[in-house]
């Protein structure tokens, strides 16, 4: 549990970087988000867990609009996401994410993935874009890889550069959909090893994510979402150890099990 | 090893020290002799005999006979057709050694005919060019620019001291592969935003690229080829008029277009939607996402069918005879009104099939080419 202390060194601040005020969604009539209030400051690590189904990667999915929320509101760095596209764009600029299924670009080398962005959306100079890459790189610990396809690499790995992509961007947010759900086990500690030390460093991280070890020793928040709505949200203490709501205790009792 | 040894199951991955079998380094080779191979690939069961004897037999009764036609009893060059009127004679080849010029340059004036030969090797250098991905860059605009503006000065003349010859003389070959060419590289950029339209969120471009690629794909070619030709000059205004070859020109660029973006949105539905969100979660603008990412990999899976369409439109441009114009199939058809010719049609064809097959046959190999070098990445 030393690294439990070590890691939340950060704290963080006053100020919200992510607001979701009563965010409903539908999927054609089946409600998928209900009434969703949550406020993220500014360089909180936030942990969403909850069954599958209960609407957790929809949620983070709207902070970046990938998905559209029918109606409440939700305001990321100060801008409110609407229909303005060049907005969303200058949001994505700002917000990086990591998908469960990696989404790296297959026809191009893991350098080519990480310049892409830099280079075409901040035209950034190659040069700079270029050493930028090579330091995240390195930080994601497979440097010698820059040259390789991403078909190459093993699965861990490439999560490792889909994280690297994003934060090639200097991202002021991070969100993570499910990002270890697709691995193998042994490459999962790999990535959440990064996503430690990310998160050490004061990076706002909103997290979907089974992980509950991770949960325990990073976040800040732990949120739980079931069918929709947020039914509880604490500090991962709090939430693991005392339980408010009998929903919760259930999917606690469920994965416990088994941890 | 003991005869004892009983393995327990957990044992069975802890059980690597036992003196090792020794393994032979190389797969083991399979015997290469020719009789050996016609046994087991040939003879190998009682239908595959059957077959092979059935093939045999056609081959023993077809081929000696063409071979005698076409190459051995055949008349390689004479300058008036008596030689091939005698008994036992094959192929007449001397109608081509006759024919070839009007073949190859329709009705462009005989002694300017140099200026068709240089403009269709223009056309052919920056095809080559164009085909070689060490030279994909901006750079490769330019050479376009600059054949096809000269191939035009010469084609066309009017100065330099080049005497002007109108497109209606134009024909042959140069007709053919300059339809072809520029038809593709136009039909398909055509097509790939036709393809983008069809996908696209906006209610008009939808609608736009869906009427224009149902109303064209669902016509004949010959029908588009007249309706370009006769429908083009009642749109424009009186005095104004766009020459035949042109008006032909669109037609088969929105003809081909039509079914190019059908090739292209079925690459673009393969994408899985990981892609577009990733490059969407970047921040990549629309045309960015498009250009950068999701076109590279789309035209990449549609590579087969797409040239598969060049192909086809290659051949179809010999349906601009319907407007009168002179490509390759049409000037050996005119070639052999000669009386005197006539008889010999069958090798002129020959001739001329031989002509479209090393052109198509070109890109199909490139085709696969493509796909190899292409793939290197996406592999696993």
């Amino acid at each position: 549990m030393s690294d439990q202390a070590s890691a939340k060194v950060h704290k963080p601040g006053d100020e919200a970087v992510i607001k979701l005020t009563n965010v409903n969604k539908w999927y054609g009539k089946f409600h998928v988000l209900k009434d969703i209030n949550l406020t993220i400051r500014k360089g909180e690590r936030v942990v969403v867990c909850g069954p599958s189904g209960s609407g957790k990667s929809t949620m983070i999915r709207c902070i970046n609009r990938l998905e559209e929320h029918q109606a409440g509101s939700i305001v990321v760095n100060g801008t409110e996401l609407t229909n303005d596209v060049k907005a969303i764009e200058a949001i994505r600029r700002d917000v990086g994410m990591v998908f469960q299924s990696f989404n790296l670009f297959p026809h191009l080398t893991v350098l080519e993935n990480l310049i892409l962005a830099p280079t075409w959306v901040k035209k950034v100079p190659r040069k700079e874009a270029i050493d930028t890459a090579m330091y995240y790189l390195g930080r994601v610990k497979i440097p010698d890889q820059a040259s390789k396809y991403p078909g190459q690499l093993s699965g861990g790995q490439q999560q490792r550069v889909a994280i690297a992509r994003s934060l090639c961007m200097k991202p002021d947010i991070m969100l993570f959909d499910e990002p270890t759900s697709a691995l193998d086990p042994e490459m999962i500690k790999e990535v959440l090893d990064v996503m430690s030390e990310l998160a050490q460093e004061g990076m706002t991280m909103v997290c979907v994510t089974h992980e509950m070890g991770f949960a325990r020793s990073v976040a800040d928040t732990v949120v739980f979402m079931a069918d929709g709505s947020v039914v509880e949200k604490n500090t991962p203490h709090e939430l693991f150890s005392n339980p408010q709501e009998e929903r919760t205790k259930k999917f606690l009792s469920q994965i416990i099990q088994h941890h | 090893m003991s005869t004892e040894y009983k393995p327990h199951p957990e044992d069975a991955l802890s059980h690597v020290e036992e003196p090792a079998t020794v393994y032979p380094v190389n797969p083991p080779t399979k015997s290469l002799d020719l009789l050996g191979w016609a046994r087991s690939n040939l003879f190998g069961s009682i239908p595959n005999t059957i077959l092979t004897l059935v093939a045999l037999f056609l081959l023993v009764e077809t081929l000696p006979p063409l071979i005698n036609w076409a190459f051995i009893s055949s008349v390689w060059s004479s300058a008036t057709p008596d030689a091939c009127r005698a008994d036992g004679v094959g192929a007449c080849w001397a109608v081509v050694q006759n024919k070839y010029r009007f073949i190859l340059f329709g009705l462009y004036p005989y002694e300017e005919q140099w200026r068709p030969v240089v403009s269709t090797l223009l056309y052919i250098f920056a095809v080559a060019v164009s085909c070689n991905p060490r030279f994909w860059s901006r750079r490769l605009l330019v050479v376009w620019a600059v054949v096809v503006f000269g191939s035009g000065i010469l084609m066309w003349g009017g100065i330099l001291g080049l005497p002007y010859v109108e497109n209606e003389k134009w024909g042959g070959l140069p007709l053919t592969l300059m339809l072809s060419v520029l038809g593709i590289a136009l039909a398909f950029p055509l097509g790939i935003l036709a393809a983008l339209g069809r996908r696209s969120d906006l209610p008009v471009i939808r609608s736009v690229s869906v009427v224009y690629i149902e109303l064209v794909r669902g016509v004949p070619l010959i029908s588009v080829l007249f309706m370009a030709s006769v429908m083009i000059p009642l749109f424009l205004p009186e005095g104004v008029t766009i020459n035949k070859l042109l008006r032909a020109f669109i037609g088969i660029v929105l003809f081909t277009g039509a079914y190019i973006a059908e090739a292209v949105r079925g690459g673009l539905q393969a994408l899985p939607r990981g892609q577009y969100e990733a490059a969407d979660a970047l921040g990549l603008g629309y045309w960015q996402k498009t250009r950068l990412i999701i076109l590279p990999q789309a035209i990449r899976l549609v590579i087969p069918p797409l040239v598969n369409q060049f192909i086809s439109m290659f051949k179809d441009t010999s349906l601009v005879f319907i407007v009168g114009l002179f490509d390759l199939l049409n000037t050996v058809k005119t070639a052999l009104t000669d009386p005197l010719w006539r008889p010999y049609y069958v090798e002129a064809y020959v001739f001329t099939a031989l002509i479209y097959f090393l052109f198509c046959y070109f890109m199909a190999r490139y085709s696969q080419y493509l796909e190899r070098h292409l793939n290197t990445g996406v592999r696993r």
